[in-house]
């Protein structure tokens, strides 16, 4: 049995009256990469928001490393520095050029020096086709050259694990596939991922489980190949029918 | 007929100069008082926590709602005699504590103008909450507060025109004074628009220089 890397039990959560997640459970084991996928209002990116605390949960809990993430006594800034979060806006800091951006934290939170920041910084850049845009400034930058800024910006903390909540949904269609393959590549370094996306063809190259979900639950957890020729639910085959043959 | 006689003007420069001195004096310490009362109050005001941001709202609406005038007023004549500020004291306060009520507001604006991925992005990476704020989001709020702040400077110094009402000698109280002696109040009075005038378009002038200076980095 791998070792569990995120382990999320029982796990609800409400707006108000809207139930967006219910009592969900299962495990992400080390460096896998999992692919939440489903339509629009599921709960995906809630989940995978919750995953390292800036969704808080009603009830269950969500342990990543062993630590529960929604527990008041646990030092949550700590576990973040494990935890790279990708977000669908890049969210760079305009203030700042793509190496301030880069070495942010890990000066002011991991407490590197800036000379060590800086190489490591480049370090990733160059192997993500960034080396020259170091100085760049974000508003300088095409979508696919922020995004893959961002996946830089959340490399430099060597963390454990990467969410990415829809990392190419704010894309244009021709910038997705160099943002697409700056997570490949990270896939194959053995990095616990988890994507929310909705590019299906991706997701089923690159991950090891297929979380589909619906309206909060969900509702099956299986292997790409599995669950794109052969869904187990009538949800899916449905979902899948309609994204694929439109 | 009224015959202009503008030789009172001339005659009485180094008063004028020594009433603009002193406008100057109270606005400029009035402003760099109310610079960090207003940047607490905002910050204060965006707060989670629901007691901060009350108190500070509180602050905000009381002084923004009470006229300058009256203000100026209970300052000098309930707080300035508990703690013997004097008007000269009084007066500052009762401007700081005035205009800062409206720092508080813009520096709230311009905090709140800052999508909320920036926090969210910062807290990810393992940020405090008072880092964020310091490395990502004031850096981005103080360029957005600057015209508005500009703006409020420039009310700062016209608004100190009040404080001749608790016997500051200030360029207001010098005019009034003068026309009372010399009865040339139309001499007297656009003069001294001329000179509040020059103060405020200078300062307009030279935060607009600064802007574009900021815009250009």
């Amino acid at each position: 049995m791998a070792e569990v890397a995120i382990s999320i039990r029982n796990v609800s959560k409400s707006f108000g009256s809207l139930r967006v997640l219910k009592e969900i459970s299962f495990d992400i084991p080390k460096s896998q990469v999992f692919a939440f996928i489903g339509p629009s209002g599921a709960g995906k990116s809630t989940l995978v928001r919750a995953l390292n605390g800036l969704e808080g949960i009603d009830a269950g809990e969500i342990l990543v490393e062993g630590v529960s993430v929604h527990d008041r006594r646990t030092d949550i800034n700590r576990l973040r520095t494990n935890i790279g979060f990708v977000s669908q806006s890049f969210n760079l800091y305009p203030h700042l050029d793509v190496l301030g951006n880069v070495t942010l934290a890990p000066v002011h939170v991991k407490r590197q020096g800036q000379e060590e920041a800086r190489e490591r910084a480049l370090a990733i850049l160059g192997s993500l086709g960034l080396a020259d845009k170091a100085r760049s400034f974000p508003q300088q930058l095409s979508g696919g050259q922020q995004q893959r800024v961002a996946i830089a910006r959340a490399m430099a903390m060597d963390p454990h694990m990467i969410l990415f909540d829809e990392p190419t949904s704010a894309l244009d269609p021709e910038l997705i596939k160099e943002v697409l393959d700056a997570i490949r590549q990270l896939a194959s370094t053995g990095m616990t991922m988890v994507v929310v996306t909705h590019e299906m063809s991706f997701a089923r190259e690159i991950c090891e489980r297929i979380v589909f979900m619906n309206q909060g639950s969900v509702l099956e957890i299986t292997p790409p190949q599995e669950f794109f020729s052969n869904p187990k639910t009538e949800r899916a085959r449905e979902f899948l029918g309609k994204i694929l043959h439109h | 007929m009224y015959i202009m006689n503008w030789g009172v003007i001339a005659q009485n420069l180094p008063l004028f100069l020594r009433g603009a001195l002193l406008t100057l004096k109270i606005s400029l310490l009035a402003l760099v008082l109310s610079i960090p009362i207003g940047a607490f109050a905002g910050l204060c005001r965006v707060s989670r926590n629901r007691v901060i941001s009350f108190l500070a709202a509180c602050y905000v609406e009381f002084f923004r709602g009470v006229p300058l005038l009256v203000l100026l007023m209970w300052i000098f004549f309930v707080l300035g005699r508990i703690l013997r500020l004097g008007s000269y004291w009084s007066a500052i306060a009762g401007l700081a504590i005035f205009s800062g009520a409206f720092v508080a507001e813009i520096v709230r604006a311009g905090i709140e103008a800052i999508p909320k991925g920036q926090m969210e992005a910062a807290r990810s990476s393992g940020m405090t909450y008072v880092q964020a704020m310091k490395l990502v989001v004031l850096p981005q709020a103080l360029r957005k507060v600057l015209p508005p702040l500009a703006s409020q400077f420039i009310i700062l110094i016209k608004d100190s025109s009040l404080v001749s009402v608790i016997s500051v000698v200030d360029l207001t109280l010098i005019g009034k004074n003068l026309v009372a002696t010399t009865f040339r109040s139309i001499e007297v009075w656009s003069f001294i628009a001329v000179i509040y005038f020059c103060m405020t378009f200078s300062l307009s002038k030279f935060i607009a220089f600064f802007e574009r200076q900021s815009v250009r980095e």
